[in-house]
């Protein structure tokens, strides 16, 4: 069975240096597609990873990732609206790269696919009323 | 068939006036015709809900004791500074005001998280914030420092008073350069990526009176959640502008200065506003109720979002530089599909202003007015029309020599 998600990865610094996408490839022969990747000297680093591949493989992968000590999270948890603060106005329709948001043609209301969501933040700043919120 | 505001207002104290929000009201007369329509009808509420610059407030925070002359001092609320050259303890907060130490676009695009709107969003919320002052002394004010929490249900007054809200139409802004701009109209992606608009159409107040026939000086509105008034023209109030056949003003034209009492207020409809790379505003909501006199006064209230057109401003260019220049015009059916064309590309597009948010304002009016708790005013005084040759006019600026 063939699987595809998007994960949230944290490395701690002494394994920022290890090659380890590169395991998940020859391993485990997953396909990825890197989302967002930063890292940050001396302390840690997080990749944003979508990781495609058969479903057995895909565990395994994720088993040999929690073994070498890297911290697991799904995405759709990191970018979350807060409905309180929402105004439905629409500032981050067009901002979002990967189509996230969309108007819903009756309502005028703004809806969050939150599946689509790539966790990169553009949504962030772009609200005026701060209603999209980032947990990394 | 001709109506009178006391009339309307005599059936609105009895529970039996007959109300429609602006959006709704195009189906009926559809169905009914404009005559039927405003024989039936009594009142029409729009709304709107949008960023709004040009948006304050003005408290009086009460004597200290010794007492303390604020004016000519600075004054700070939650790091806010606030305008003290009034008097002693009256104050006046403009929604754009950013603390001292806010780093503004100093790392651009600046993030304005906090500042002059969101602390009228507090205030409103019932939250307490923290006043600052330092003042120079003088013998009948002896006092030179003043720290205090103040909460506004403590203040003697707290009144909103916004000098341009309410905007008879807008830019449609795009970017024409190769880069990403940070505008009061949002993020502009760069080679027209993205097109922005700001206005409720259908709904928003001054469509459906686009010559000012019923709305005016005085004239009872939703503010903020609250009631309020129109309390004179908006400034940069330009009624002169082209129209379309209908009488609407195809380019910004009419605005409202508006004032209300702040404890009457919500937290729902005044919201601080961050504008990236741009700075800190007020989100406002109004709602102005339109009395359906004649047929004349229904018709224009049937205006649809295919009537209305604005035109396609390039924000990298003709807007910074003050060029008249248009990139075309679309109308506000188009801008809700979702895409407009623009030099031959598909633009998508989104709204700055809040629809669903209007359409709420639109319909809470509806509901004061059917339970008999809003009643409708006549204009001390109008506004000037499309005919009095007002117009905004740039700053011809004159070199200083010494």
């Amino acid at each position: 069975m063939a699987v595809d998600k998007k994960i949230v990865l944290r490395f701690p610094k002494r394994m920022v240096d290890r090659p380890i996408v590169y395991r998940l490839v020859k391993d485990y022969d997953l396909e990825f597609n890197i989302l967002k990747a930063s890292i940050t000297p001396e302390q840690e680093g997080l990749l944003v990873l979508e990781l495609k591949g058969n479903q057995q493989e895909y565990d395994k992968g994720i088993e040999f990732l929690l073994k070498a000590g890297v911290q697991i999270q799904s995405l759709s948890q990191d970018v979350t609206r807060n409905e309180e603060r929402c105004t439905h106005c629409g500032a981050c329709v067009t901002i979002c790269p990967t189509g996230a948001f969309k108007v819903d043609p009756k309502t005028r209301k703004v809806i969050f696919e939150d599946e689509k969501c790539i966790a990169c933040g553009l949504c962030i700043p772009a609200c005026p009323p701060r209603a999209m919120e980032v947990h990394f | 068939m001709v109506k009178t505001i006391e009339e309307i207002n005599e059936k609105i104290k009895a529970g039996k006036a007959v109300v429609f929000n602006a959006e709704e009201i195009i189906e009926f007369a559809r169905e009914k015709g404009v005559k039927k329509t405003a024989e039936q009808v009594d009142v029409v509420t729009t709304g709107t809900f949008g960023i709004m610059c040009s948006s304050g407030a003005y408290f009086n925070v009460g004597h200290t004791k010794p007492r303390i002359k604020l004016g000519g001092g600075r004054t700070y609320m939650n790091d806010v500074p606030a305008y003290t050259g009034l008097a002693a303890v009256d104050l006046f907060l403009g929604a754009n005001a950013l603390p001292d130490d806010d780093p503004r676009n100093r790392i651009h695009p600046g993030e304005f998280n906090y500042g002059g709107g969101h602390v009228i969003e507090e205030l409103v919320a019932g939250k307490d914030i923290r006043l600052e002052a330092t003042a120079f002394g003088t013998d009948c004010y002896p006092r030179r420092k003043l720290e205090t929490w103040i909460n506004i249900k403590d203040l003697n007054e707290a009144v909103l008073f916004n000098i341009r809200n309410a905007y008879q139409n807008y830019n449609v802004a795009v970017n024409t350069s190769d880069k990403t701009i940070y505008t009061y109209m949002g993020v502009l992606k760069p080679n027209l990526g993205n097109a922005n608009y700001s206005s409720a159409g259908q709904l928003s107040p001054l469509f459906n009176d686009p010559f000012y026939k019923t709305i005016g000086i005085g004239t009872r509105i939703f503010l903020g959640g609250g009631t309020g008034f129109v309390a004179w023209q908006g400034t940069q109030y330009n009624p002169s502008v082209p129209r379309t056949e209908k009488g609407i003003p195809k380019e910004g034209a009419g605005t409202l200065a508006v004032i209300g009492d702040m404890k009457q207020m919500s937290p729902r409809w005044l919201v601080g506003a961050s504008v990236q790379g741009y700075g800190c505003s007020l989100t406002v909501g109004i709602g102005v109720p339109i009395p359906i006199l004649d047929e004349e006064v229904l018709r224009y209230t049937l205006v649809t979002d295919a009537d209305i057109v604005a035109p396609v401003i390039d924000y990298s260019d003709a807007f910074p530089q003050l060029k008249p220049d248009k990139l075309g015009e679309v109308s506000y059916a188009e801008l809700k599909s979702g895409k407009i064309k623009i030099k031959g590309k598909d633009v998508p597009t989104a709204s700055r202003s809040s629809y669903p948010k209007a359409l709420e304002i639109a319909d809470i009016l509806k509901d004061w007015i059917k339970q008999g708790k809003f009643f409708l005013t006549s204009p001390v005084e109008k506004l000037p029309g499309a005919e009095s040759g007002v117009r905004v006019r740039p700053l011809k600026e004159r070199p200083i020599e010494e």
